[in-house]
C-alpha cells in the first residue's frame, strides 16, 4: 500500500474553504514561511479510500478476539460514541464560564463519585491523561505529602512483575527504585519485603491482581508493613477489571489508586490512545491533588483552585473530557451491577485457563483472576516453538495474539485476558486454536515458524527498523529498504501490556 | 446486561469445566478481610435509551460554540473540523485497536502513525516526531526531560508569554526531574531575546511560544538563537495552523518543536482528548519520549512498519526509560493527519491567512485600545475594555456572544484585558456583531 504522500499530486486538494472580503495581512518577512510543508495533495475520494484501507489493515476489537493481557480489550459500546458526539460535549470550550458548563461539571462530579465508590477511597482527580500519568501523579502526591510532613523519603518499592511504567514513573518522580521479588505461589515475597522497608521508604506500587493474574493472598500483611513504616501504598489499576465491586483497593489498604478508563471503563483505545488515568486517594492525600477540584455547592458545580497544598496541574484543563463521557455512560449502563462485569471477566479467564493448562506450562497453578499467564517453555525446548511463534500462528486463525514475553519473570510468557464481553463460542474457538498449535509444534513446526501466512505483511525485520531509523517519509530522498536484505528478526521482547 | 455474552447454560458448563460450583468460588484467593460484601453505591442502571436521554440532558446544560457566537480561544480553538475527520474517527478498526505491538495485525495504524510523524516533521521542519504526547502542556514537560538528559543542566527557562496551562504543567513536573524553573517576563507582549539569552546561560532548555499566548508574533528566530548560543535547547511551542504562514521552527534553528494539536483536526471537547506533538532534530532521536514508528521490510522484502527504537521505552528499559508514556493519543493524531491531508499545503496557508485577515478586521472593527499596540498578532489579540473584563464577558454572554478570555485569570495588572480569538469560522458579520455587543 502506498503512503499518502506517494498518492499526492501538485495542485490537487480535498478542502474547500470560505473566503471573506477583508484585507489581507502581511507576515513580517523575517517570520514568514519560506518553504511550504509538503503535506499530502489529494482529493477527497482518494483521502477517504486511503484511510479506509489503513483501517482494513488494522485489527481492532470490532474485528475479532483480542486477548492482549493487561490491556482489557473489551467491547466498546456504540452508544458511548453517540453521546460523546453530542454538540454540548464535543463543541464545548474548556474555558467556557462555569455557568455555561454546568452539564460537563456535573458529569465529571458524578464520575468522580462513582470512581471513589469503586476504589473505596473518598477523593478523586480526573486530570491524568493515562494510566502512566496517573502513576506519576500518585508519586508526586507521595512526594508532596512527605515534604509537607517534613520527611525525606527516597525509595519506592515495585514488584518484579510490574509493568515497565512503574519503574519509569518512579525515576521521573525523582525517587529511587527498589525491586521486590515474587514467591513460589506468585505472591510478593513478604520476607524480602520486610528486609527492604524502612524509614526511607516512601511507598509501594503494586498491581493487584498482579500481572500474573493472581490476587496477592498477603495483601493485608503487605499493607501493614508499609503503614507501620509510615509509608504509602499505590494501586496500579491496570487490572481493576477483575475486582470491581468484589474487592476495593481502599479496603485492601491502598492510599492512592489510578484507573485506566481505556481498560476497565471501555474507552476505545484508538490504536494507542486516548486513555484516561484518574486517581482516587485517602483523605490525608486530598489536599495535594491536582487543581482544579470540582465541587458542588447546592445545585451548582464549580472549579476550586484554592488548594494551597496542591501539586499543581499535570495536564491542560481538566483531563480528557471525552473519555469521561464514555466512562460515565459505561458505568451508568451497569449501575450497582458493575460487579457482574468483573465476575464474568474472571469466569471467562478461568474457563480458558482450564481448557489450556494441560497443553502449555502453567507457572503458578492457581485459579486466576481476569487474566492468566502461560509459558511456551516446553514447546521451545522440545520443538523450538517460542511464545513469539505461537503469537504469530494465532493470527492465521483470525485472533489477535496475547501479550508475550511479559511479565518478565516468566520465560516464554503468554499473557491472556479474554474480558467479560466474549461469548463462550469465541473462547472455545481460541482454545481450539491454541491446542492445535501446541499439537502442530511437534508435527509441523515449520507452518508455525513461518506464520503469519495471510496478513498484509509477514514477519517484519525489527532490527533493520531500529538500525536504519527511517521514521518519516523522505520524498525524493526516501531510502528503498526493500533492496536491502532482510530476515525475520522480530525481537523476543515484550509485546503488549 | 447487553455487554455480556454468556447464557445461564454457558455459565454452568464453564463452571463445570473449571471444576468449581459457583462464580463466588473463583474469588477464594481474596482474603475475607478485603472482600467487598455490599452493593456498590452507584446510581441505578439505565437502558440505552434512558442513558442517551440522561446524557442529552447533561449536554443541554452546556453552552457550546454552536450555541453562541464565540471568540474564546486562549489555546483551544473553534476551527472547522471537516467531515472526513469524522469518517476516520468512526472506523471501528482504528477506534478499537490497542497499541500496535504486533505489526502484522496493525500495518494500517502503523502506517498512519508514520504518515502523521512525517506531517509533523514537515510542519515543524524537524527530523523526528513521536507518535503523539498527551496534549500541548505535557509535551513541554517531555521536552524538559529530554533537555535535562542532553545537557546535564538543571534549570528550565519559561517565557511568561507561554500558555499558562503549559507553564503550570512544567512547574508540576520539574521538581521530580530535579529542575528549577525560571520565568522570563514579557516586555509589552513579546519576549526580549537578550533577557531570554541571559536567563538561558546555565539552562537545560528555553521554552517560548509562537504565536505566544497573547497572539503576538515573537521574534522567534532571535529567541532560538539566544537559547542556542547559551548552550540550552531551544524549544518552540507552536500552533500547527500557523505553520502555513509562519516559519517552521526547524528553519530558524530550534532544537525541538512542540505544540497542541487540537486546532488541527480535533474538536474542542472541553479540553480533551487531543494530541500533543513533539518533534526534534535528529540529534535527540534516542532521547525522544514515547512511541515512534519506523519503516522496515518483512521477511519477503516487502515494505512494512513497526514500533521502533524501543530500547528508549518503559516496557524495555524500565527505570532507565526516556519517559513513562505508554498510552498516547494515536486516534486524535490520526484525525490530525486526516485534517492536514484534507487541507494540503495550500489550504493550510489559506486558513492561516484567513484567520489573520479576520483578526485584523476585528481589531479595527472593535476600535478598542490594544493591550500591546506595537505588536503584530496572528489569530488572536488582547484589547482593553475599560472595565473589569469578566464583567464584560458576563454581559456579552447574556446576549449570546462570548467575547473572549479575561486575561486577569492568569496575569496580574490586566483587569480590563480581553483576549479575542478569531478563527475562519467567524464571518465579518459575526465580528460586526461582536463589535456591537462590546460597544454597548
Amino acid at each position: 500500500m502506498k503512503l499518502i504522500y506517494e498518492k499526492s499530486s501538485p495542485g490537487r486538494r480535498a478542502s474547500t474553504l470560505p473566503s471573506y472580503d477583508v484585507p489581507g495581512v502581511e507576515v513580517p518577512p523575517e517570520l514568514a514561511r519560506e518553504e511550504p510543508p509538503r503535506l499530502p495533495e489529494i482529493s477527497e475520494p482518494e483521502l477517504v479510500r486511503h484511510f479506509t484501507e489503513l483501517s482494513t489493515r488494522t485489527f481492532g476489537v470490532d474485528t475479532g478476539f483480542y486477548p492482549l493481557g493487561s490491556c482489557t480489550m473489551k467491547h466498546n459500546p456504540r452508544v458511548n460514541e453517540r453521546v460523546v458526539n453530542l454538540p454540548g460535549f464535543r463543541d464545548l470550550h474548556p474555558l467556557q464560564e462555569a455557568e455555561g458548563a454546568q452539564g460537563a461539571l456535573e458529569l465529571m462530579w458524578r464520575l468522580q463519585n462513582e470512581l471513589a465508590e469503586v476504589a473505596g477511597l473518598p477523593a478523586v482527580s480526573l486530570q491524568p491523561a493515562a494510566g502512566s500519568q496517573g502513576e506519576l501523579t500518585g508519586l508526586m502526591l507521595m512526594r508532596a505529602y512527605f515534604a509537607d510532613r517534613g520527611e525525606q523519603r527516597h525509595k519506592v518499592v515495585v514488584a518484579d512483575t510490574a509493568h515497565g511504567t512503574n519503574p519509569a514513573s518512579v525515576t521521573m518522580a525523582g525517587f529511587e527504585l527498589q525491586k521486590v521479588e515474587t514467591d513460589e505461589r506468585g505472591n510478593i515475597d513478604v520476607a524480602h519485603l520486610r528486609e527492604m522497608v524502612d524509614g526511607d521508604t516512601a511507598g509501594l506500587m503494586l498491581t493487584n491482581p498482579s500481572t500474573l493474574g493472581l490476587f496477592d493472598e498477603h495483601i493485608e500483611e503487605i499493607a501493614a508493613i508499609f503503614h507501620e513504616a509510615g509509608a504509602l501504598l499505590y494501586y496500579d489499576g491496570a487490572n481493576l477489571n477483575a475486582v470491581c465491586g468484589i474487592s476495593r483497593p481502599g479496603d485492601m489498604g491502598f492510599d492512592i489508586v489510578h484507573f485506566n478508563l481505556h481498560k476497565t471503563f471501555s474507552q476505545p483505545h484508538g490504536g494507542g490512545g486516548p486513555g484516561g488515568g484518574p486517581i482516587a486517594v485517602r483523605d490525608r492525600l486530598e489536599p495535594f491533588l491536582p487543581v482544579p477540584a470540582i465541587v458542588r455547592e447546592g445545585e451548582a458545580f464549580r472549579f476550586d483552585y484554592d488548594r494551597p497544598k496542591s501539586i499543581g496541574k499535570v495536564r491542560g484543563y481538566y483531563g480528557p473530557f471525552g473519555v469521561f463521557v464514555r466512562s460515565y455512560a459505561y458505568i451508568r449502563s451497569y449501575g450497582p451491577a458493575l460487579r457482574e462485569m468483573s465476575e464474568v471477566a474472571v469466569l471467562n479467564a478461568n474457563y480458558l485457563l482450564a481448557r489450556l493448562k494441560d497443553a502449555y506450562d502453567l507457572p503458578f497453578d492457581r485459579l486466576c483472576m481476569h487474566e492468566f499467564v502461560l509459558s511456551a517453555r516446553t514447546l521451545k525446548k522440545e520443538h523450538g516453538i517460542t511464545a513469539l511463534d505461537v503469537a504469530k500462528r494465532l493470527m492465521d486463525y483470525g485472533f489477535h495474539p496475547p501479550t508475550i514475553y511479559f511479565p518478565l519473570i516468566v520465560p516464554e510468557a503468554l499473557m491472556i485476558e479474554p474480558t467479560e464481553t466474549e461469548a463462550k463460542e469465541t473462547l472455545d474457538a481460541f482454545a481450539d486454536a491454541m491446542l492445535e498449535i501446541a499439537r502442530d509444534a511437534a508435527e509441523s513446526p515449520d507452518v508455525i515458524k513461518e506464520a503469519p501466512h495471510d496478513r498484509p505483511v509477514r514477519r517484519v525485520d525489527e532490527v533493520k527498523a531500529a538500525k536504519r531509523a527511517v521514521v518519516k517519509y523522505g520524498f525524493e530522498d526516501h531510502p528503498d529498504l526493500t533492496k536491502e536484505s532482510s530476515e525475520a528478526r522480530e525481537l523476543e521482547a515484550q509485546k503488549g501490556a | 446486561m447487553s455487554q455480556l455474552s454468556l447464557t445461564d447454560r454457558d455459565r454452568e458448563e464453564m463452571l463445570a469445566a473449571i471444576g468449581v460450583s459457583s462464580v463466588e468460588e473463583l474469588f477464594r484467593d481474596i482474603p475475607e478481610g478485603v472482600r467487598f460484601r455490599g452493593d456498590l453505591d452507584i446510581e441505578s442502571a439505565l437502558s440505552e435509551q434512558e442513558l442517551v436521554a440522561h446524557l442529552e440532558e447533561l449536554a443541554a446544560k452546556n453552552v457550546h460554540t454552536g450555541a453562541e457566537l464565540s471568540f474564546l480561544g486562549a489555546g483551544i480553538y473553534d476551527h472547522y473540523v471537516p467531515a472526513v475527520v469524522d469518517a476516520v474517527m468512526q472506523r471501528g478498526e482504528l477506534l478499537t485497536a490497542y497499541t500496535p505491538y504486533q505489526p502484522e495485525m496493525s500495518q494500517g495504524v502503523l502506517q498512519g502513525i508514520f504518515e502523521y510523524q512525517t506531517a509533523i516533521c514537515e510542519l515543524t521542519g524537524m527530523d523526528v516526531s513521536n507518535a503523539s504526547g498527551y496534549d500541548g502542556a505535557t509535551v513541554a514537560a517531555d521536552a524538559c526531560y529530554v533537555a535535562k538528559h542532553v545537557t546535564g543542566r538543571s534549570k528550565v527557562v519559561l517565557a511568561e508569554a507561554v500558555s499558562p496551562q503549559v507553564r503550570q504543567v512544567v512547574k508540576t513536573y520539574a521538581p521530580g526531574f530535579g529542575l528549577e524553573v525560571v520565568d522570563v517576563p514579557h516586555r509589552d507582549g513579546a519576549t526580549d531575546p537578550d533577557e531570554l539569552g541571559e536567563a538561558a546561560r546555565d539552562a537545560a532548555c528555553v521554552i517560548f511560544q509562537q504565536p505566544n499566548f497573547f497572539g503576538v508574533l515573537e521574534p522567534a528566530p532571535d529567541l532560538a538563537a539566544a537559547a542556542n548560543e547559551a548552550g540550552a535547547l531551544s524549544v518552540a511551542h507552536v500552533d500547527p495552523l500557523s505553520l502555513g504562514v509562519l516559519e517552521a521552527p526547524g528553519a530558524y534553528g530550534a532544537a525541538l518543536a512542540i505544540g497542541e494539536g487540537q486546532p488541527a483536526g480535533n474538536y474542542q471537547a472541553y479540553g480533551g482528548p487531543h494530541y500533543g506533538f513533539i518533534a526534534s532534530r535528529a540529534d535527540y532521536v534516542r532521547r525522544m519520549p514515547g512511541r515512534i514508528v519506523g519503516e522496515t521490510t518483512d521477511v519477503d522484502g516487502k515494505r512494512a512498519y513497526v514500533l521502533t527504537l524501543q530500547t528508549r521505552e518503559q516496557h524495555i528499559r524500565r527505570e532507565k526509560a526516556t519517559s513513562n508514556i505508554t498510552t498516547n493519543q494515536t486516534l486524535l493524531a490520526l484525525a490530525g493527519l486526516a485534517y492536514l491531508s484534507w487541507l494540503g499545503p495550500q489550504g493550510l496557508r489559506e486558513v492561516g491567512e484567513t484567520c489573520m485577515g479576520l483578526a485584523a478586521y476585528a481589531k479595527e472593527r472593535l476600535g478598542l485600545p490594544l493591550l500591546f499596540p506595537d505588536q503584530t498578532t496572528f489569530k488572536e489579540f488582547a484589547v482593553r475594555v475599560g472595565r473589569p473584563a469578566e464583567e464584560v464577558v458576563r454581559e456579552a454572554c447574556a446576549k449570546g456572544v462570548h467575547p473572549g478570555y479575561a486575561l486577569k485569570r492568569d496575569y496580574a495588572g490586566v483587569e480590563d484585558a480581553l483576549l479575542v480569538s478569531v478563527t475562519e469560522k467567524r464571518t465579518p458579520a459575526d465580528i460586526d456583531r461582536l463589535a456591537e455587543v462590546l460597544a454597548t
